[in-house]
């Protein structure tokens, strides 16, 4: 009579077995404890973010004021000048780690993320054109704010963040379709994203062109990526978005674990890879096209991050999904207090710090043609 | 019987490459898919579990129509070994854990793990169990894939070209591993290959395809030159050395002069 596994009790490894599973929890715990004390970092480092600053205050200070303990002129100062833009730039840094993660994994590719692929670009093209075009425009301060009076306008804010997100899915399908149709190399697929950026920054050079001031002030605005504009509303529709996304991708976890084996091995374990891939690049832009809309062009966060990442972690999705997020966070965070602390007053576009970590990792990796 | 295959039809840009193909597969038996490049075997393993689409044809598992059923079903059925395999950054006990995928809701259970532990112990890789993939020989790294497609706990094994990028000795071993598998926990399985003298060696059946079609369904002891000519177009002896059944390929050419093929004893 035919025996077969699942038809039996499952047999204990025993023995050896157990010494071997005892091994293999040890060492993921060591990864989770790695993520747990990035997390701790990070909130150590959002604490001296809101320290610093003009008006001094000490981290236990702020600790206090966060609590409920502050006076009125530091609570001002914590809850409406700097809290927004650092919670921007731990919302907007995970949103830009997770989809360069998710790219990169999905296209398997290291030298992917929203930038490199023209992602942002064509994010950044939609949000000009209808800030122009679409009368969706704007003050100095930020671009979803209305002239003259300050208030916020909903209009605005949806035109901008649809276009930037209909920009951020033309380059997103023109790199899916050309994969598709052909098998590019890595290398390959990335000039494509050189062109599409290429195309998309001629195309906001063009929309300047026809633009007022103050529209052309606004949209030169969104070439360096900035979290300091950041209102609650937009920080709270972007953390929306990036929560519900990340918890998709985490119950995906083991299907981009699969497709590191290879997409017919996916396949063969029941993924169905083209509606992942879809769906995945799909939520992708989606974050980019919320980040761009409200900050911004933030050049090669979304490649450093997961990069980082799998240095700390390795490339198993159960920690480098939320991994990816987090050093995205951190990693903005740091660039913006950097940049804040760099110039005594005002501060310096994050982009631009960003574009200067990012830009020799990606000459490294070109160089190195390394591999998922 | 494991798997009932009635009728495919697989066209592939205008060009059909399986007509009217069909199959069965036995428990505790493998069934090895032979024929020249471009005969259809590979297309034939991904048809059977659904990874290709045929335009025409009936695949029962277990007697179960594949067509009804969604992906992970398929792969708590059927584990495949893909041709060409990455290396997954992994470890070898992660990589082995990818196999529970089809069976794991939120996250790994216990069972989960016993399943890997035994069988890594079965393909011999408990002391490589937390080795990065990417740093094992082209024999370990097969062993892992295997053993990823049964730690599926799957009822049939398809594996196309298990053995095409290995040493005489990884042949051997990768092949014995098999045997013992599938008669040890009484699976099905189907296995492409080009070396017709593995397969007259280990397998139970051998499916002689040619031009999208089974040419010849026959036992290892039926294999004859006659046989091997029309499917190869190559003149061939077979002859019995140490006990085994071997093919000496004389010569691509079928217009070329052809020796008795009187099996040779030794």
């Amino acid at each position: 009579m035919r025996t077969h596994p699942a038809t039996l009790p499952a047999p204990r490894a025993g023995g050896l077995g157990d010494e071997l599973i005892s091994r293999y929890g040890a060492g993921l715990r060591r990864r989770y404890l790695i993520l747990a004390g990035l997390t701790l970092a990070t909130i150590l480092l959002a604490l001296q973010a809101v320290a610093v600053g003009a008006y001094d205050l000490s981290p236990l200070k702020v600790l206090m004021i966060l609590l409920g303990q502050g006076e009125g002129a530091q609570s001002v100062v914590v809850f409406n000048i700097r809290l927004p833009r650092i919670v921007a730039a731990l919302v907007t840094g995970w949103g830009l780690g997770l989809s360069g993660m998710v790219t990169q994994s999905l296209l398997r590719n290291p030298l992917a993320s929203p930038f490199t692929l023209g992602m942002s670009h064509g994010a950044a093209f939609g949000a000009a054109f209808a800030i122009v075009f679409l009368g969706a425009g704007a003050v100095s301060t930020s671009a979803l704010y209305s002239a003259g009076s300050g208030d916020f306008m909903f209009s605005s804010l949806y035109a901008v963040t649809l276009m930037a997100f209909a920009g951020s899915m033309a380059a997103t399908a023109v790199i899916l379709l050309l994969a598709r149709l052909r098998k590019m190399s890595a290398s390959s697929v990335i000039l494509a994203g050189v062109a599409m950026s290429s195309l998309f920054m001629s195309g906001t050079i063009l929309i300047q062109y026809f633009a007022t001031e103050v529209e052309i002030a606004t949209v030169v605005f969104w070439t360096f990526g900035d979290v300091a504009r950041s209102n609650w509303r937009e920080i709270t529709i972007l953390a929306v978005a990036t929560f519900l996304i990340s918890l998709y991708f985490l119950r995906r976890r083991w299907d981009l674990n699969a497709l590191l084996a290879g997409e017919e091995t996916a396949q063969a374990l029941g993924v169905h890879v083209t509606r992942l891939r879809l769906l995945g690049m799909f939520l992708a832009s989606l974050l980019v096209a919320l980040a761009t809309a409200f900050h911004g062009i933030i050049a090669f966060l979304g490649l450093l991050a997961p990069h980082i990442s799998r240095r700390l972690v390795g490339g198993d999705h159960r920690l480098l999904v939320p991994c990816s997020g987090l050093v995205g966070s951190a990693l903005l965070l740091a660039a913006d207090t950097v940049g804040r602390m760099l110039l005594g007053s005002g501060s310096l576009p994050v982009g631009v710090l960003t574009s200067f970590m990012g830009a020799p990792l990606f000459l490294y990796l070109l160089l190195k043609r390394s591999r998922l | 019987m494991t798997l009932e295959a009635r009728d495919l039809h697989f066209t592939y840009n205008g060009q059909p490459v399986l007509r009217g193909l069909g199959l069965s597969l036995i428990h505790g038996e493998i069934t090895g898919i032979l024929g020249i490049n471009g005969a259809g075997k590979s297309t034939l393993l991904r048809c059977l579990n659904r990874i290709l689409r045929p335009q025409k044809g009936v695949v029962l598992v277990e007697d179960r129509d594949l067509s009804k059923l969604g992906g992970e079903q398929i792969a708590r059925l059927i584990g495949y070994v893909a041709q060409s395999q990455e290396r997954e950054p992994l470890s070898v006990f992660d990589a082995v854990l990818l196999g529970r995928k089809p069976h794991i809701k939120w996250q790994a259970t216990s069972h989960d793990l016993d399943v890997v532990t035994r069988v890594l112990r079965q393909m011999g890789l408990e002391p490589l169990a937390l080795r990065p993939v990417a740093s094992l020989s082209g024999g370990e790294a097969q062993k892992v894939v295997i053993a990823r497609a049964l730690a599926q706990e799957p009822h049939l094994l398809l594996l196309d070209e298990p053995t095409s990028n290995l040493d005489l000795r990884n042949q051997l071993e990768v092949m014995e591993l098999l045997m013992e598998a599938v008669r040890g926990q009484g699976l099905g399985a189907a296995v492409c290959l080009h070396d017709i003298n593995l397969a007259l060696r280990y397998l139970d059946r051998l499916v002689l395809m040619k031009q999208g079609r089974v040419h010849a369904l026959i036992t290892p002891a039926e294999l004859d030159a006659e046989i091997i000519r029309q499917v190869y177009g190559v003149e061939a002896v077979l002859a019995e050395i140490e006990g085994y059944r071997v093919v000496i390929p004389r010569s691509a050419s079928s217009r070329s002069q052809a020796r008795p093929t009187t099996p040779l004893r030794t």
